[in-house]
C-alpha cells in the first residue's frame, strides 16, 4: 500500500476560502485535544479562547488593537511571499520603525504640534522600509539567503532596542526602569473613542486593506509580482526585473511593518520599552498564510490571530492554563492551513497496487 | 589551568550545538529537503532532555530524550513536507513557531530549576595531552557524538552505497525513483536523522552548556545552523570548522564583555547575528561555487510519477 499524489485542476476563491476555513476547524479540534491534555475542560478551554475574545466590549477592543499591527505586518508579508520572497524577519522592521519614528519624541521632547505625528509616522515607515532594504540588498546584489539574513538582523533589530533603552534613550527621571520617556500630547495617537484604547492608527489599516488590493490586482507592478512570483521565467520574457521586484516587496513589507511599530508605540504603548512586541512580526507569517496572501484574507485572519492572543490570556484566568499555550495553537494553526492547502491542491489517495504497475485506465 | 585552555573548553562546550544540529541538516538537505525548523527541533529537545533529566535524575535518559523529541518534531515535518509536499520553507517555519511555543509550554515548570551536567568522560591517554586533552578528550558524551557524526556522515556520503543514493535522491529524484529507490521513505528517514541530531543539540545546551531551562534558550541557533550548512557548502569537515569559527565568536564575544572594551554588551552579543550575514554574503557571491554544491533539488518538492 502507498500514497498516491496528483494534481488537481483549477484552484479558485471558493476552494481557498474553504480550505481556510476547513484549517480553522481543525485548529479547534486540536486546541480541544490540547486543552485536555493540560487536564482542563476542552469545551471550557475553547470557550475561553475562541469565544470570549468576541463576547465582550473591552475584549473587543483589546482584539482590534492586536489586529491592526498583525494585519498591517500580514500585509506586507502576503506581498513578500506572493513575489516568492521569504522574508521573515519583520519584527525586525517593526522594531526598526519603532525605534526611527520614536526619534522626534524622544529626541525632541518639548516638540509639540500637527506636524510631530506624522513626522513620526513617516520615520517609522522609513525606519523599516530602510531596514527591509538590506537584505534585499544582500540578495540582489550578493545572492545572500534572505531567510536567514532577514531573520539575523530581527535578533539584532531587537539588541539595537535593548541597548537605546537601557542606555541613551532611557527616562532620566523614570527611576533608572529600562524605559524612554512617555510620550505626551501631539506624540501619541488620538483616540477614536475616548475611555477606550481604539486609537486613530487603526483608520490607516483599515485604509492600508483596500490600498494593497487595489494595488495588487490593477497595477502592472502588482501583476508583475504576481508573474514573477508564480512564473519566474514567464516573467523574465516579459521584461519584469527579478531584482526591482525584490527591492519592492521588501520596501513595501517594511514600511506597513515599520508604521505598525510606530503605531503599536505611540498608539497603544506610549513610550519605549525593552519589549514592545509579543512576536507580531512572526505571528504575521502565519496571517499571511491563513489570509491565503490575499489583502482581505489577511484582514480576517489577523482578527483570527488576535483571538488567539486575547482568548490565551482569557484561557489562563478562567480554567488556569498558561497563556503559553497561545503560540502552540497558532504553530498548529499554520501546519493545518498547510495540509488544507495542499490537499485543495492535490489529490492524494492510498492504493494499494504494487509501486510501478499501471494503474486501471492508463 | 591558564586562560587559553579555560578559553578552549568554552569554544568546545559553545560549538557543540551548533556542529550537531548543522551536521543533521546537512544529511537532510543533502536529501534534497529544506528543514528550516531546526530552532524549534532544537528548543523542544533542550526542554525534553532538561525535564526528563530533571525528573529520572539520569542524563543518558535526558540525552535519549532530547533526540527522541527531535525525531517526532521532524516526523511532524516530513509528514507535511515529504508525504503531502507542502512548501518546505512555510512548513519548516510552522515547525518552528510550533516547537518554540511547544517549548515554552511544557517548560514552564521548569523554570529555575537546577539542571544535571553531563559527566565529563575522559579518554584515556588522548586526555593527558596539555591544552587540547581537556578541551576536546575530557569531555561528555555530546561531544564525542559530535565528532564522530562528522567522520561517520563524511564517509557515509562520499564512500557509501547509502549514501549515494541520498545524495541521487537530493539532485535528482526522478531519476532515482526511476532506479528503484523509494525517494519519500529516503527523504523521510533523512529528515528524521536531522530531527535527531537537532534534539541532540538541544539536549547538549541544557544538560551541558547551560545546565537549566529557559525560555528561548536556542537563541537562533538552529538558525545560525541553517547557515552554517550553506557556509560548508555541504561539505561536513567545512561544517565542522564553521560550527568552531562561530562557537569561538560566541565565546569571544563573552570574554569581551567581561574585560570591557566600552561597547555596549548588546552590540557584542549581536556579533554571532552579523557574523552569521557577513560570512552569508562573503559566500553567496560566488555564484558558481554555491551553484555546483547546492542539492540541485533542495527544496522543491517530489511528487512520485506514476
Amino acid at each position: 500500500m502507498r500514497l498516491e499524489v496528483s494534481l488537481r485542476g483549477e484552484r479558485g476563491l471558493l476552494l481557498d476560502t474553504l480550505s481556510a476555513l476547513v484549517a480553522l476547524a481543525v485548529t479547534v479540534a486540536i486546541a480541544g485535544l490540547i486543552f485536555a491534555a493540560l487536564g482542563a475542560d476542552p469545551l471550557a478551554g475553547l470557550h475561553a479562547f475562541f469565544l470570549s475574545p468576541l463576547l465582550d466590549a473591552w475584549s473587543l477592543q483589546e482584539v482590534a488593537v492586536k489586529a491592526a499591527p498583525l494585519i498591517l505586518i500580514g500585509l506586507g508579508l502576503s506581498l513578500c511571499y506572493r513575489a516568492n520572497v521569504w522574508n521573515i524577519g519583520a519584527e525586525g522592521q517593526f522594531t526598526a520603525g519603532a525605534l526611527l519614528g520614536s526619534v522626534p519624541a524622544v529626541l525632541f521632547p518639548d516638540w509639540q504640534g500637527p506636524l510631530v505625528l506624522p513626522a513620526m509616522l513617516i520615520l517609522g515607515m522609513v525606519g523599516g522600509m530602510a531596514y527591509a532594504a538590506i537584505p534585499a540588498f544582500l540578495k540582489v546584489r550578493f545572492r545572500a539567503n534572505e531567510i536567514l539574513t532577514s531573520l539575523m538582523l530581527a535578533y539584532v533589530a531587537l539588541l539595537v532596542l535593548d541597548y537605546l533603552v537601557r542606555g541613551p534613550w532611557r527616562d532620566p527621571m523614570g527611576f533608572n526602569f529600562p524605559e524612554s520617556r512617555l510620550f505626551t500630547g501631539d506624540q501619541r495617537l488620538l483616540r477614536l473613542v475616548e475611555g477606550t484604547r481604539l486609537h486613530a492608527g487603526l483608520l490607516l489599516v483599515v485604509a492600508a486593506v483596500p490600498l494593497v488590493w487595489f494595488v495588487t490586482r490593477y497595477t502592472l507592478a502588482g501583476f508583475s509580482l504576481r508573474v514573477i512570483g508564480e512564473a519566474p521565467r514567464a516573467g523574465a520574457f516579459a521584461g519584469f526585473s527579478r531584482a526591482r521586484i525584490t527591492y519592492a516587496v521588501f520596501a513595501a513589507c517594511g514600511a506597513l511593518a515599520g508604521l505598525a511599530g510606530i503605531l503599536e508605540i505611540a498608539g497603544t504603548v506610549g513610550q519605549l520599552r525593552p519589549v514592545i512586541s509579543p512576536g507580531y512580526g512572526f505571528a504575521a507569517i502565519i496571517v499571511a498564510f491563513l489570509g491565503r496572501l490575499s489583502p482581505l484574507g489577511v484582514a480576517m485572519a489577523g482578527l483570527v490571530l488576535a483571538v488567539s492572543y486575547i482568548g490565551a490570556e482569557a484561557a489562563q484566568v478562567s480554567i488556569g492554563v498558561s497563556d503559553k499555550v497561545a503560540r502552540v495553537i497558532q504553530g498548529t494553526l499554520l501546519f493545518s492551513v498547510l495540509a488544507c492547502d495542499a490537499l485543495a491542491r492535490y489529490r492524494l489517495r492510498l492504493v494499494t497496487t504494487p509501486a510501478g504497475a499501471p494503474a486501471a485506465g492508463e | 589551568m591558564d586562560l587559553t585552555e579555560a578559553v578552549l573548553i568554552t569554544i568546545v562546550t559553545a560549538s557543540t550545538p551548533l556542529l550537531l544540529a548543522a551536521i543533521g541538516e546537512l544529511v537532510v538537505e543533502r536529501a534534497g529537503v529544506l528543514n528550516l525548523g531546526v530552532e524549534g527541533m532544537m528548543i523542544v529537545g533542550a526542554v525534553a532532555a532538561f525535564a526528563a533529566a530533571y525528573g529520572t535524575g539520569s542524563a543518558t535518559l535526558g540525552i535519549l530524550s532530547g533526540a527522541l523529541a527531535g525525531v517526532a518534531l521532524s516526523l511532524l515535518f516530513a509528514l507535511f513536507a515529504v508525504l503531502i509536499a507542502t512548501n518546505q520553507v512555510a512548513t519548516g517555519l510552522a515547525l518552528t513557531l510550533f516547537g518554540l511555543g511547544l517549548a515554552g509550554l511544557i517548560g514552564e515548570p521548569f523554570v529555575g530549576k537546577p539542571g544535571l551536567r553531563l559527566d565529563a568522560l575522559p579518554i584515556p591517554g588522548l586526555s593527558a595531552i596539555p591544552v587540547i586533552g581537556p578541551a576536546f578528550f575530557t569531555r561528555d558524551v555530546l561531544v564525542y557524538l559530535s565528532f564522530i557524526l562528522v567522520v561517520g556522515v563524511s564517509l557515509f556520503l562520499a564512500r557509501s552505497r547509502a549514501g549515494l543514493v541520498l545524495r541521487a535522491v537530493g539532485e535528482n529524484p526522478e531519476a532515482a525513483q526511476n532506479l528503484g529507490y523509494r525517494v519519500r521513505l529516503i527523504r523521510i528517514a533523512a529528515v528524521a536523522f536531522g530531527g535527531a541530531c537537532s534534539g541532540l543539540a538541544g539536549a547538549h545546551l541544557s544538560l551541558a552548556y547551560t545546565p537549566q531551562w529557559a525560555e528561548g534558550m536556542t537563541g537562533g541557533r538552529g538558525w545560525i545552523a541553517l547557515a552554517l550548512v550553506v557556509f560548508a557548502t555541504w561539505m561536513p569537515s567545512r561544517v565542522f570548522l564553521g560550527a568552531y569559527f562561530f562557537g569561538a565568536i560566541a565565546i569571544l564575544q563573552l570574554h569581551a564583555q567581561a574585560v570591557g572594551l566600552g561597547l555596549p554588551s548588546q552590540a557584542m552579543t549581536a556579533l554571532p547575528y552579523i557574523a552569521t550575514i557577513i560570512a552569508l554574503v562573503l559566500l553567496s557571491r560566488d555564484a558558481i561555487l554555491l551553484r555546483r554544491h547546492t542539492p540541485a533539488a533542495l527544496g522543491r518538492p517530489y511528487v512520485p510519477v506514476r
